[in-house]
Order: structure tokens, then C-alpha cells, then sequence
């Protein structure tokens, strides 16, 4: 990898995207902080009236960490990295800044307004797809943006080949465009009768068994496009640049990268083990989650082999320590996966707590580790200004990984006792346990979850706060530095 | 080599991403779409106050602690009652499945618990079922039902999807107005169950509380 010093790149629309998935992560991670004490202290619902029950506010934690963070995270990194690997700026181009600008406040205004919705209990209940139709639009209209603006930075490029990260990025608009679109097909039923009822009102274009096997498509595939494919890709960016070590093999990324797109969908099915969605399509689902292994750790394992004969860095960098513990849970979460898939252990698993688990791990550990990294490396290139704190940031660092193993841990038991106790029998052939008593059971793993959440929560907090004095106060640089991100 | 070329083509590469990811859908969903869609032979869909209870319940998103989906393992039948079939969705707009169970399934509530007890449990869980970590939902007591948008919706199903409501079901007000007594009369049947003296009274007056159409919709899981 080259620096082309020659090239003054624009990194406006990467910093305001920057900013809002810090503030989104704050508010997601906030309301998720707050509906796992609720588990532990069921009193906590009780603190916004009708607005602030557990199931009030799950949608919220789910919809903002997905589409407010997690995608301000992908627009921002695609707005800083898209222009370095197609060597071009997109401030040469106007029509671009200007798709870009619009897609920001729209996006902006949009997510806030949907988060609003929900609050209202506005809601068309498809998971991680509740928003109504008119909000479905507004995100439709912003993904269309972001794909024009992507199309056209690729068209006035310098670099005639496409780097991987472009791919991911490239397969990221691609396959939430056609799951978005297909998953909330609805009829809006104000307008197909005479103005009956209200404007917001919905209803699914599939009904019963399809309506589920559509939205498990969508619900796993949105995992699969929004939390998986871009960020693999930004770690494929960030890593070799910030290590300085080129990626292992591109053999290897080939074999990751398509077999990524061909395996992934499959896996949606597996949502639906023991449900009444034919067995074949189980089946499907089962097998498909198994062979998914290969490419999700051929991409784990792309990343940890870059760093052969350089694992001094893990030291003297935290940035890379982000990075290669992203790369890690990324490939504890992709083995969980497919061993929930298996049919037997999901008939213990599945409606138990080990799947949020499961999610957690992956989420924190892989997604939210690496959007900060990726956040960390380009913040003093944005401003052109050292990282404030290296000290706060391996504070923020241990503090967090203790987080996510309680997390995960703590829901492992907490799943399986839960799973293992609803099939106990006694030796008549009844069931030993009523309901509650697999409810009370858990508070103490509910307990040790919302402390896990609190600290995972004040470690986003030292991040935000880091980067601010990063912006405000990090001692200025006078030279983009070419690799290894300088830190004080 | 053919994947050098394809990096340098960003309009193929595209369409290549487009194709490899559209099959597994082509393949899982689209066959088998017709046949399970089909509803069992005797299926109703449900009457415009069980819709009203079922927005209520998506709009206080119950389905987010509990599932509608018995599995065919005995220690779940021995629990909720009969395995779901697929044919008993096929009314379903949004299917209501739910994915956790930090609550017990619903799915053939309406077997074993009755509209006083919902109607206490509601109110106060805790006090029902000693433990309960499930908040109580008061506001539905007072919040009133969106009888208008259910009965919107049961004549967008009719026309757009066959399902069977009767000939009275029509896209205009006129029809809805006629209608508006038949779920007012069915919603006194559920308030005549019931303790809570405002319920009653609003209901006496035309309108109908949340919890009235949440519990007619849990009465209806069967």
C-alpha cells in the first residue's frame, strides 16, 4: 500500500456520519443498558409510564444500535475509505457532495423520527424491520442515495481495480436493498380503503409461515449484510493500515468473499428450526449454517495471519489489540452460530436467552470493537490532531472485553438452565418446573448481564469522550502519518 | 484471470453479487409460497375487535417476550397444549411467532386462562404469578382501541388477499358506521367479565378500551 500524499481527500460527510454513530451508539447502548436491568429489576419499567416497559423499548435498543449506529458507522467509514482505495476525492465531483449532504440529513432526521415512531408504539413487529411504511420509505429513498453516491465514486475512479473493502461495501448496499425491499412489502390500509383508520397503519403483503420465512431471511441476512459484510470489509482496510502489513492472501479473501455471498442467505431458515416451515427448509438452514464456517473464519483467519511475525504490535498498539480481538469474537460468534443451527441444540437453545448471547458477542465484540477501531485510526487523520489518550483508551479497552465475556457467559448459563428446565421431567413423565420457577431462576445471570451492560456502556462513553478531547484538544499534526495511528 | 477482470468491472461485479446472493431465496421461498399459505379447513379469520386486541398487542409489542409457536417436543405440549400447525397462521398479517421466551407461549392462551384473569394480571402480574419480572400495563385500562384502522385492515385482507370476511366487509365509511355496532357489541361481552367499573363505562359510551380488544384477541388464541 502507497500513500498518495498528492491527493487532498474531503472527509466532511465522514465526520458528520462520524458523529452520529457516536451519538447513536450513546442513545442505543443507553436504552439496551437500560431493558437489560429491567430483566434483573423489573421496577425499572415503571420509570416513563406507558413509554418505557421492556417491550417498548427493545425495538428501540435494536433498531438504533442496527440503523443508527451500525450504519452511520458503515457510511462513515465508506465516506473516509471509499476515496482512498478509488484514489479519488469525492469533493471533485459536486453532484456528489451534494447526494452525500442530502443523504446525511435525511438519514438523520429519518432515523430520529422512526426512533420516535417506535417509541409510540408504532410499529409494523417484524423484528429489526418494526419501522411503518412511511418511515420504510425515507430509508429506502437514503440506501438509494448512498448507493448512487457509491456508483458514481466508483465511476470517477483512479484506481482501475477494485480493492476487497470496495467489494463488501459494494455486496453491503446490494443485499440490504433486495431484503429491505422484499421484507416490508405491506399495504398500507388507509389508502385501500376510503380513508379509513390511520395513515400509519400496515399490513404484510405474506401471511403465517411465509411472512415468518421472509422475515428470517431478512432478520438473519440483515445480520449478515449489515453486521457482517461491512465490516469485514472495514477490517480488511483498517488493519493492514494501521499494522503496515499487507493481507495474507488474496486467495483466501476470493474463497471468503464469495462463498460469503453464495452461503450466507441459506442460514435464514435456521431461525425456524421445530416451527411448521417445511422440514427440507429446515434442513437447508441447518446444513447451510455449518458450511458457513468456512468462509466467515477464512476471513478471521485472513486477519489474524496478516499479523504473522508482527505480534510485537499487539503490545505497543492498542488499536491493533481492537482489532485482532474484533477478528476473534467474529470467529467465536460464527462457530456459536452455526451450533445453534444444529437442530438438537436448538431445540434447547432457541427462545432462551442464549441467543441474545450469541448476538452480543458478535455485536460488541466484533461490530462495535471494530467501528471504534475503524473510528480511532481515522479520527486524527480527520482532524489532523493526535488521539487524546492512549491511557483511556486501554482502560476503555480491558473494561470493555470484561463486558462482553460477562455478557456472553452470563446468558450462556442463563440459556441453557432456562432451555434444560422447561423439557425436565420427573420420573412420572411430568414436567418438574412451572414457567415462573425457570423465570426466578435466572435473576442473578439478569444481575451480572445489566452490570456487564453498565460497563460496556461507561467503556463507550471513555471512547466518545476520547475522541472529543481527540478533536478539541489532541496536539495537532503536522504530517498525515502513514500508518501506525499516533496516540499520547 | 477471470476474477482480475471482474474487479475492474464494476457493473459486472455488481450483477455477479446480485445473482449468487438472490438464489437461496429463489430456491427456499418462492416453491413452496402457495402451499403454506393455505389455511386449515375450518379457519375464521378473526372479527375486527380481535384485530383491534391484536394491533394493541404489537403496539406494546408482546411478542417480544412471548412466542406463539408450540414445538413438537412432548415437554411443550404438555405445557401450552397442541403443536401449531401451519394452517392456523395462514390469516396472519404480520405472523406473531416471536423469537424469546422471557414469558410463556400464547399461542392456545384462550384454552386455559379467562378474561378475569387477564384482567387482574394485566393490572398487576406480580401479584398473579408471584416472581413475574413482566411489567404490569395499566395504560391499557385508560388508552382506547383503534377500532377504525382494525376494521381497515380486515377490508384491505378481503380485497387483497381473499380472506374471507363477509359481504358486509366494504372499502366505505357507510359500511364501517353500520359495522361499528357489532364490535361495540362484542366488546360489551368482554367488559360484562370484567371488574374494572371505568372499562365498563367506557364501553357503555361507545368506546373501547385497549385491554378489552387485547384480551378478546388473547381469547381468540386457540
Amino acid at each position: 500500500m502507497q500513500s498518495n500524499a498528492a491527493l487532498e481527500y474531503d472527509y466532511s460527510l465522514a465526520k458528520k456520519f462520524t458523529f452520529l454513530t457516536i451519538l447513536f451508539g450513546i442513545l442505543g447502548m443507553l436504552v439496551g443498558t437500560l431493558i437489560a436491568a429491567q430483566m434483573a429489576f423489573p421496577e425499572l419499567n415503571y420509570l416513563l409510564g406507558e413509554y418505557g416497559t421492556f417491550s417498548r423499548l427493545r425495538p428501540i435498543h435494536t433498531n438504533t444500535v442496527i440503523f443508527g449506529f451500525t450504519v452511520s458507522g458503515i457510511f462513515a467509514t465508506w465516506f473516509y475509505l471509499g476515496q482512498r482505495v478509488l484514489k479519488v476525492s469525492i469533493a471533485e465531483s459536486k453532484f456528489l457532495m451534494v447526494i452525500g449532504n442530502i443523504q446525511f440529513w435525511l438519514y438523520f432526521v429519518g432515523a430520529l423520527a422512526a426512533t420516535i415512531s417506535l417509541l409510540f408504539g408504532v410499529s409494523s413487529s417484524k423484528e429489526y424491520a418494526q419501522y411503518e411504511w412511511p418511515f420504510d420509505i425515507v430509508v429506502v429513498i437514503v440506501w438509494v442515495l448512498w448507493g448512487v453516491g457509491m456508483m458514481g465514486l466508483i465511476g470517477i475512479r483512479r484506481e482501475k481495480a477494485l480493492y476487497i473493502s470496495v467489494w463488501y461495501y459494494l455486496a453491503c448496499f446490494l443485499g440490504i436493498a433486495m431484503l429491505y425491499l422484499f421484507n416490508n412489502m405491506a399495504i398500507p390500509t388507509y389508502f385501500a380503503t376510503e380513508g379509513l383508520g390511520s395513515i400509519l397503519n400496515s399490513v404484510s403483503m405474506y401471511s403465517g409461515t411465509n411472512d415468518a420465512l421472509v422475515q428470517w431471511w431478512y432478520g438473519h441476512n440483515a445480520v449478515a449484510f449489515g453486521f457482517t459484510v461491512p465490516i469485514v470489509g472495514m477490517i480488511y482496510y483498517f488493519l493492514p493500515k494501521e499494522s503496515g502489513q499487507a493481507i495474507y492472501s488474496y486467495k483466501l479473501s476470493l474463497l471468503s468473499f464469495w462463498g460469503l455471498m453464495f452461503v450466507y442467505l441459506w442460514a435464514g431458515s435456521h431461525h425456524l428450526l421445530w416451527s411448521t416451515v417445511p422440514d427440507w427448509m429446515q434442513t437447508m438452514g441447518s446444513a447451510f449454517s455449518i458450511v458457513l464456517i468456512l468462509p466467515s473464519w477464512g476471513s478471521a483467519i485472513n486477519m489474524l495471519l496478516t499479523m504473522k511475525g508482527e505480534w510485537n504490535q499487539l503490545t505497543d498498539n492498542p488499536l491493533i489489540k481492537f482489532m485482532v480481538l474484533a477478528s476473534t469474537f467474529y470467529m467465536l460468534s460464527t462457530i456459536e452460530g452455526p451450533i445453534q443451527a444444529i437442530r438438537s441444540v436448538n431445540a434447547i437453545a432457541h427462545f432462551t436467552d442464549w441467543i441474545p448471547g450469541h448476538v452480543h458477542d458478535g455485536t460488541l465484540g466484533w461490530v462495535t470493537f471494530m467501528i471504534m477501531a475503524a473510528i480511532f485510526h481515522m479520527a486524527p487523520r480527520m482532524f489532523k490532531r493526535e488521539i487524546y489518550s492512549r491511557k483511556l483508551m486501554e482502560a476503555q479497552f480491558w473494561l470493555q472485553t470484561t463486558a462482553v465475556v460477562l455478557y456472553f457467559t452470563s446468558m450462556w448459563i442463563a440459556g441453557i438452565t432456562q432451555g434444560m428446565m422447561w423439557r425436565a421431567v420427573d420420573e412420572y413423565g411430568n414436567l418438574m418446573y412451572s414457567f415462573i420457577d425457570t423465570v426466578t431462576v435466572l435473576h442473578p445471570y439478569y444481575a451480572i448481564r445489566a452490570l456487564s451492560g453498565v460497563m460496556y456502556f461507561i467503556g463507550f462513553l471513555m471512547f466518545a469522550w476520547n475522541i472529543y478531547k481527540t478533536m478539541t484538544a489532541g496536539k495537532e499534526l503536522t504530517q498525515e502519518p502513514q500508518f501506525r495511528t499516533p496516540m499520547a | 484471470m477471470f476474477f482480475h477482470w471482474l474487479e475492474k468491472n464494476p457493473f459486472f461485479f455488481a450483477a455477479a453479487i446480485s445473482i449468487v446472493i438472490s438464489f437461496a431465496g429463489l430456491i427456499e421461498i418462492v416453491p413452496n409460497f402457495a402451499k403454506a399459505g393455505k389455511p386449515l379447513v375450518d379457519l375464521k379469520p378473526r372479527t375486527v375487535l380481535e384485530l383491534a386486541g391484536k394491533h394493541v398487542y404489537m403496539k406494546d409489542n408482546c411478542q417480544s417476550c412471548h412466542s406463539q409457536m408450540i414445538r413438537p417436543f412432548k415437554s411443550e405440549t404438555d405445557r401450552y397444549g397442541d403443536y401449531s400447525l401451519s394452517g392456523e397462521y395462514a390469516y396472519d398479517r404480520p405472523f406473531l411467532w416471536g423469537s424469546k421466551r422471557t414469558g410463556p407461549d400464547l399461542h392456545r392462551v384462550g384454552n386455559y386462562r379467562t378474561t378475569d384473569w387477564h384482567e387482574n394480571h394485566m393490572m398487576d402480574p406480580p401479584a398473579i404469578v408471584p416472581g413475574s419480572i413482566m411489567p404490569a400495563y395499566k395504560h391499557q385500562f385508560t388508552n382506547i382501541a383503534d377500532i377504525e384502522t382494525a376494521y381497515a385492515e380486515a377490508v384491505t385482507v378481503k380485497n387483497a388477499f381473499h380472506t374471507p370476511y363477509g359481504p358486509e366487509f366494504q372499502r366505505t365509511r357507510a359500511a364501517w358506521d353500520a359495522h361499528r355496532p357489532k364490535v361495540l357489541a362484542d366488546a360489551k361481552l368482554i367488559a360484562d367479565d370484567m371488574r374494572n367499573k371505568d372499562v365498563k363505562e367506557a364501553v357503555a359510551n361507545g368506546e373501547v378500551p385497549e385491554i378489552v380488544a387485547l384480551i378478546a384477541y388473547m381469547n381468540s388464541l386457540k
